[in-house]
């Protein structure tokens, strides 16, 4: 049997997951919706992870995930390393593109932008309290417009024009973006200022004060859109990569980290059979009223966080 | 009238030094808020207005925490930001909700003229004897310098200890034991003791210690609940801490020409509240090699916010890492945790890499 690391990145809106072996070779990848709910999301991902890669051959010996579910995922598939995004996505792209200065992604609701030096990760930033520029902004302004978020990079490629629309907030921005359409501007031209938007607001808040270097990678979902990333070279003046695996560089990343882990647990698929549950309580013994989570496996709890000190710990139970 | 219970918001542990002050100085009784939880910061911002900063609102909270437990005096200071508007709307709002309590608002006293507080603490007990007021507050600056003597000592160790918990606990008991005290005789007593007992705890450092420093604004700095505690969060890794801001270095032993030789390749005009602080220790911090920075503040605090692009330079120029947090009153722990781990592992990859 040879052994493979299997990286789960369980985002707000997606949940990705790749196999790897000891050369970081993918075997297996898969990328499907969140829905709001992680748990049935990551089952789903392990059946679909478990008939792409040959069981005879492989093991899985050791398991990581990141995301902003990475805890509750990684005590539902007992992990041995939960890792923060940041760290995962930097792993992930400097074993591909070790050379690699500046990582630029945008997910579903957050945005980071990474600095390396000499592989390293020397600088980064994360969006706060806005998810203007995001993903999902551009998923729902696909919506209002009536075309498919997935064809939005080629429409705006087509636009000779670019609509100026404001780019600072996400609520002005659709405002703006609906007068626009009202007062007679063409839908490609509208979808290619919308691509626009979303780089200056990238580049206005998370890149702000950073200096972006060459090479540059470009990744997480939106980096599938080609409009963006068009509108990324031009703002930045140079080129920006885009790997044909650019949504799964944080799975991968925490593959690797499971791998360096050296900490090895057989895992087995049977747990998309097994039921998962958590159970949120309100903790009485102070004011903080801390939420506590609890997470269940056949019954069973495994696992429980969220107390802010010892008196709300509850102890797990070995029989 | 009836008698005089008064009460401060709290932040740190500075409510044991003011208890002092009030009751052995002033004769007053004094009411401990009770430390700052989440309903705290519910009340808060119920009866605030939703852009105000947070330590607005936590003090808020404060206030009405304290009148539930029998206060019927409150005293908020002045400042240098907003927080020299706190008193007026604090008390407006108080006396909207329908509480009647007395409001004495200090923004008109100096803290680089204690006589200035004199006349403020008339107001409160009219008989004020010079001579108990004067005695009361030697202590009472004692106390504070001592209280965060001890806070140092144990910012830089905690991390280190090989059996977890004891430094707390200690701390704790000090706290506990400076409430005994009558004078600065005895304040001196019990922090020599426990200066004692702190350094007889067993650590174990490693010998590439990674020192970060905290920096940022006044109240979300010293005030742990408001930054998710994110000093001891840091502890739990391993890391020494260093943080310039309390109350002595910020106004006992304030150094103002000092702060301004350091930083005058980066500011040249007077900034406002905390901030000319804030870039002195990040240029010192950075000149001394430290290996990360940690900038804090709530949400929308002006001079912090000018702050941050003279950090970046600051960063850019020494080649060290700065961390921006900015925390209100709804602060998602999962995003802390992410970007002070992000932080954590990226300062130990160039720490490796050296």
């Amino acid at each position: 049997m040879k052994k493979a690391y299997l990286g789960i990145d369980i985002g707000s809106i997606s949940t990705k997951g790749v196999i790897i072996d000891e050369k970081n070779k993918i075997l297996a990848s898969e990328y499907l919706w969140t829905e709001g709910n992680p748990i049935a999301a990551v089952k789903q991902l392990l059946k679909k992870l478990e008939v792409q890669f040959k069981k005879k051959t492989y093991q899985i010996v050791s398991v990581g995930t990141t995301g902003s579910a990475r805890k509750l995922v990684g005590a539902m598939v007992g992990a041995s390393v939960v890792k923060n995004e940041i760290t995962a996505h930097a792993i992930g792209t400097t074993s591909l593109y070790p050379d690699v200065r500046t990582i630029l992604e945008i997910g579903g609701q957050d945005s980071k932008i990474i600095l390396v030096e000499d592989g390293i990760v020397v600088d980064y930033a994360m969006n706060t309290l806005c998810a203007a520029g995001t993903g999902s902004f551009l998923s729902s302004q696909a919506k209002r417009l009536g075309v498919e978020v997935e064809d939005f990079g080629k429409i705006a490629l087509t636009s000779k024009n670019p609509t100026n629309i404001a780019a600072r907030c996400t609520v002005f921005a659709e405002s703006d973006l609906v007068h626009k359409a009202q007062i007679g501007h063409q839908k490609e031209d509208i979808i290619a200022g919308l691509c626009k938007a979303v780089v200056t607001n990238y580049l206005n808040n998370v890149g702000k004060g950073k200096k972006i270097l060459p090479p540059i990678v470009f990744q997480g979902g939106v980096s599938k859109n080609i409009g963006v990333t068009k509108a990324f070279e031009e703002a930045t003046g140079q080129d920006v990569l885009v790997d044909q695996n650019s949504h799964l560089m944080g799975a991968l990343g925490v593959a690797i980290l499971a791998k360096k882990s050296k900490e090895e647990n057989v895992f087995s698929f049977d747990i998309t059979d097994m039921e998962f549950k958590t159970i949120g309580i309100e903790c009485q013994k102070c004011a903080n009223h801390c939420e506590i989570i609890c997470v269940y496996r056949d019954k069973k709890m495994i696992d429980s966080w969220g107390n802010r000190c010892e008196n709300g710990a509850i102890p797990i139970k070995n029989s | 009238m009836e008698n005089c219970k008064i009460s401060f918001p709290r932040f740190g542990n500075y409510h044991i030094a003011l208890e002092f002050l009030f009751t052995k100085g002033l004769g007053v009784e004094y009411v401990t808020p009770p430390p700052s939880t989440k309903r705290t910061l519910e009340l808060g911002s119920k009866y605030s207005p939703d852009y105000v900063c947070s330590p607005f609102k936590y003090n808020l909270g404060n206030f009405i925490e304290a009148i539930e437990n029998g206060a019927n005096t409150l005293v908020q200071t002045g400042g240098v930001c907003r927080l020299g508007y706190y008193g007026e709307l604090h008390e407006q709002i108080l006396k909207d909700l329908g509480y009647h309590v007395k409001f004495i608002n200090m923004s008109k006293a100096d803290y680089q003229k204690p006589l200035t507080f004199y006349n403020e603490f008339k107001k409160i007990n009219p008989n004020l004897s010079l001579k108990r007021i004067s005695s009361a507050l030697l202590a009472f600056l004692k106390m504070v310098a001592s209280i965060d003597e001890i806070e140092d000592f144990v910012r830089q160790n905690v991390g280190f200890e090989v059996h977890n918990g004891e430094m707390e606990k200690l701390q704790d008991a000090y706290l506990e034991e400076l409430k005994t005290c009558e004078n600065k005789k005895d304040v001196d007593k019990i922090t020599k003791k426990y200066k004692k007992k702190l350094k007889d705890v067993k650590v174990k450092k490693p010998k590439k210690l990674i020192r970060v420093g905290i920096i940022g604004e006044y109240y979300t700095i010293m005030e742990p609940f408001s930054n998710h505690f994110i000093e001891k969060e840091l502890a739990k890794k391993g890391i020494v801490i260093y943080r310039w801001m309390n109350v002595t270095n910020s106004v006992l032993k304030y150094d103002g020409k000092k702060q301004k030789k350091v930083i005058k390749n980066y500011v040249k005009y007077y900034m406002g509240a905390t901030s000319m602080a804030t870039v002195y220790k990040a240029v010192e911090w950075a000149k001394e090699g430290f290996d990360g920075i940690i900038h804090v503040k709530s949400f929308g605090c002006t001079p912090e916010i000018d702050a941050m692009p003279v950090l970046q330079k600051i960063s850019n120029d020494y080649k060290i890492p700065i961390l921006y947090f900015s925390f209100d009153s709804q602060t998602s722990e999962t995003g802390i945790q992410t970007r002070l781990e992000a932080f954590y592992d990226m300062i130990m990859m160039r720490k490796e890499q050296k």
